[in-house]
């Protein structure tokens, strides 16, 4: 079989970008969303096909799922040695990946048509979607890690326009670029983790690079510094472009702003593909964390752990119902990235590997529809905090129905496919660290709290008064929400671990009462209090705030972390680094440059005034000129 | 008579001729007497020229040829001088040299 035509997958979106972006106001709205919708359709199609005959035809040889090349070519060649190129590597988790991103994708472009419709900017909306979509796809499916980081700043770029969206909205301008600073500057991390990895191993090349018998692996770790290798340095930077992009404590603070676009696209990105592309990169060059750099993973687990428990803590306390799902986000990216940080590699040893791409997936899924399903409600109401809503099951059946599927999903309820997920991921976590089990233990009962908190609030409690009635969004909505329940209950069924496992073998799974039972009863003790506490109005949150009441006021300003960096920013760095330089610039470099241009004016000032116009002063010069070179003459050649 | 005068004499009025030239050059306001003052230059250089060739080379004629030459390009100095005035007093009413310095924009 032959993947030669996988390059299709990300060049058709980049086509119909390239078509919607110039002929922009030429097309009408209609014409606009169905160009998208197609493309969409096409590369889902050509996504669910790949992964057909990848998984079930031709990946697996010998019982391995094998690593292969579909397309590949020289970009650019600066030396022998030193070759960029461009491909498709077609291996289990970039197949997963091309079936989230074109399914999220394909659904969130049928869903915009009705939620954006007759916005102004809607050609240039659906322009952005296909860029974002030809971006992530290029991003899983490349070959080498040069690739990656061009697509991944692409995605970041994609994703800046889309939160800036709306840019006449100084906060979602000031979100965007919130958004692609912090990214940015993780990226730094990125960009010298490449460059260490890449001098060290003198590859670029996926393949070589996580091959364990290559010798990017069997070289070991290189020299030590600071107690670890350099191996183990390289990852942790790269890890940091990860943890920018996956909204990782501490670089977290851009994806609750995020929240300022369109909420497609907040389903699109900042939910189900672009946040967890920091997962897959850890995934992408797992065999080397693993083997060369483990305390580099150990950290990856701390971090997703810390964070996941942070988001959670803070979700119970907002009110913005889609600040609420963002660090949602960010609590189950935290999930996926311990999964990876607990995990081993091969064999059995690596179920947590399989679990974060299970998790991945699943979460993809659920999360996409409570973004869907939120922006349907946004829709219908016209707000996005809780305390304007209520009551809402009449209006929105199916908003309602599809929400509380994706609510139990996600907290855990076998046998939905968010059970199977977590209790994979809180297996392998049991197994390896129980600091860490129990954290994330806890983490699920937090989310089901938080989660039926905002479905109680939204749905039941006490029902507002509406300035008109709320109704059901149009069926180009609610389609996708109920495709992505249907995705969200059954998902959980496919065998990821015969098909998504960290060295291409099938391994050996059951469920482990022990973690299963309590993590099931956490989440059901997250609902019920959730049911007493926001069922039917009540004082009670306002007991349990006042009780809490410092611990509250943290938590409900996120820990303060924005005004943290807003007073690194602002008081040390603008006042000690960046004046100091900024008077450099303006006394010493320009003084330089204006010391010169004002001695040339001022001389110009002086002589000016023999370019009188008199052509006898003129005359008068010269014929002096000419006396006194005469007489020079005379005396040199004459008295002398 | 011609054996009385030498070169001294020739060169003696050729340089107060050339001198009267620039003197009435810086010193005159009037175009046309400036025009005049080149041509006293021109002139005294052509004496210049013929005697020089007289005296020193007598049976070469370079020297003569030059004057002959530098009294065809006056004339065609003179003609376009003058057309300048004319131009220069039609569009500032004065020939006064001093009046005219809207060339140094």
């Amino acid at each position: 079989m032959d993947f030669n035509y996988t390059t299709l997958i990300p060049a058709i979106p980049l086509v119909v970008f390239l078509v919607l972006g110039l002929l922009n106001n030429k097309l009408s709205h209609k014409a606009a969303g169905i160009i998208g919708a197609t493309g969409m359709f096409v590369v889902f199609a050509l996504s669910l096909f790949t992964a057909y005959t990848y998984f079930f035809q031709v990946g697996k040889v010998d019982g391995v799922y094998q690593k292969i090349i579909g397309f590949d070519m020289t970009w650019l060649r600066f030396t022998e040695e030193l070759v960029v190129k461009m491909g498709t590597l077609i291996d289990p988790i970039s197949v997963m990946m091309l079936v989230v991103v074109s399914t999220v994708s394909f659904m969130v472009h049928i869903y915009s048509i009705g939620y954006m419709h007759g916005e102004d900017g809607f050609n240039r909306f659906f322009a952005f979607l296909s860029l974002f979509s030809f971006s992530m796809l290029g991003l899983v499916l490349a070959t080498n890690i040069f690739q990656i980081y061009i697509f991944w700043e692409l995605v970041g770029v994609s994703s800046f326009l889309l939160i800036g969206y709306y840019y006449q909205k100084p906060s979602a301008v000031a979100a965007s670029k919130k958004a692609f600073i912090v990214t940015r500057f993780a990226d730094l991390g990125f960009l010298i983790g490449i460059l260490l990895l890449s001098f060290n191993t003198k590859t670029f090349d996926f393949i070589s690079l996580t091959d364990p018998n290559g010798s990017a692996i069997s070289q070991g770790g290189g020299i030590a510094f600071m107690g670890l290798s350099v191996m183990t340095w390289s990852l942790i930077f790269v890890f940091m472009g990860g943890a920018g992009k996956s909204a990782m404590f501490p670089l977290h603070i851009w994806l609750p702003d995020a929240m300022e676009g369109p909420t497609p696209v907040s389903a699109l990105i900042h939910a189900a593909t672009m946040v967890v592309a920091g997962v897959f990169l850890v995934a992408r060059l797992f065999p080397i964390y693993a083997i060369s750099a483990p305390e580099g993973l150990e950290l990856v687990g701390y971090v997703g752990a810390f964070s996941s428990l942070f988001a959670a803590i803070i979700a119970t306390t907002q009110f913005d119902i889609k600040r609420v799902l963002a660090f949602s986000t960010m609590s189950q990216i935290g999930y996926m990235m311990v999964a990876l940080g607990v995990s081993g590699y091969g064999g059995h040893e690596g179920l947590g590997y399989m679990a974060s791409m299970f998790h991945l997936f699943t979460h993809a899924m659920f999360k996409a529809l409570l973004f869907l399903a939120a922006g349907s409600i946004i829709h219908a109401v016209h707000t996005n905090s809780m305390n304007e809503m209520g009551g809402l099951r009449k209006y929105m059946p199916i908003t309602h129905i599809t929400f509380l599927i994706a609510c139990l999903t996600i907290a855990g309820v076998p046998p939905l496919s968010g059970f199977f997920s977590k209790d994979e991921i809180l297996t392998a976590a049991f197994h390896s660290n129980k600091l860490i089990f129990f954290v994330q233990l806890f983490v699920a009962g937090l989310t089901a709290f938080y989660m039926f908190r905002l479905y109680f609030r939204i749905f039941w409690n006490k029902e507002p008064h509406y300035h008109h009635a709320p109704h059901e969004s149009p069926k180009l909505m609610t389609f996708p929400l109920i495709f992505l329940a249907i995705a969200s209950i059954f998902s959980g069924f496919i065998p990821f671990e015969e098909l998504v496992t960290s060295d291409g073998m099938p391994i050996e799974i059951h469920t482990e009462w022990i973690v299963a039972i309590p993590a099931v009863l956490v989440g059901l003790i997250g609902i019920a209090i959730a049911f007493v506490m926001y069922r039917k109005e009540s004082a009670l949150p306002d007991k349990v705030a006042n009780g809490f009441k410092f611990f509250y006021r943290w938590t409900f300003n996120k820990f303060y972390i924005d005004e943290l960096y807003l007073f690194i920013t602002k008081k040390i760095i603008f006042n000690y680094v960046s004046r100091p330089i900024a008077w450099f610039d303006r006394r010493v470099v320009d003084g330089t440059m204006n010391g010169i241009a004002n001695v040339t004016a001022k001389a110009a000032d002086l002589i000016k005034d023999f370019q009188s116009g008199q052509i006898q002063k003129y005359g008068f010069v010269f014929v002096t000129g000419a006396i006194l070179l005469a007489m020079i003459f005379i005396f040199k050649w004459f008295v002398l | 008579m011609l054996s009385e005068l030498h070169l001294e004499h020739f060169l003696i009025v050729s340089t107060i001729m050339f001198f009267i030239g620039i003197y009435g050059f810086l010193t005159r306001r009037n175009l046309i007497t400036m025009l005049m003052s080149i041509e006293l230059i021109l002139n005294a250089v052509n004496i210049n020229f013929v005697a020089f060739n007289y005296f020193l080379y007598p049976n070469n004629l370079h020297g003569q040829f030059f004057a002959i030459f530098i009294i065809a390009i006056a004339a065609c100095e003179a003609a376009v001088a003058i057309a300048i005035i004319i131009n220069i007093y039609r569009r500032f009413q004065t020939i006064n040299v001093e009046n005219v310095s809207e060339m140094k924009h």
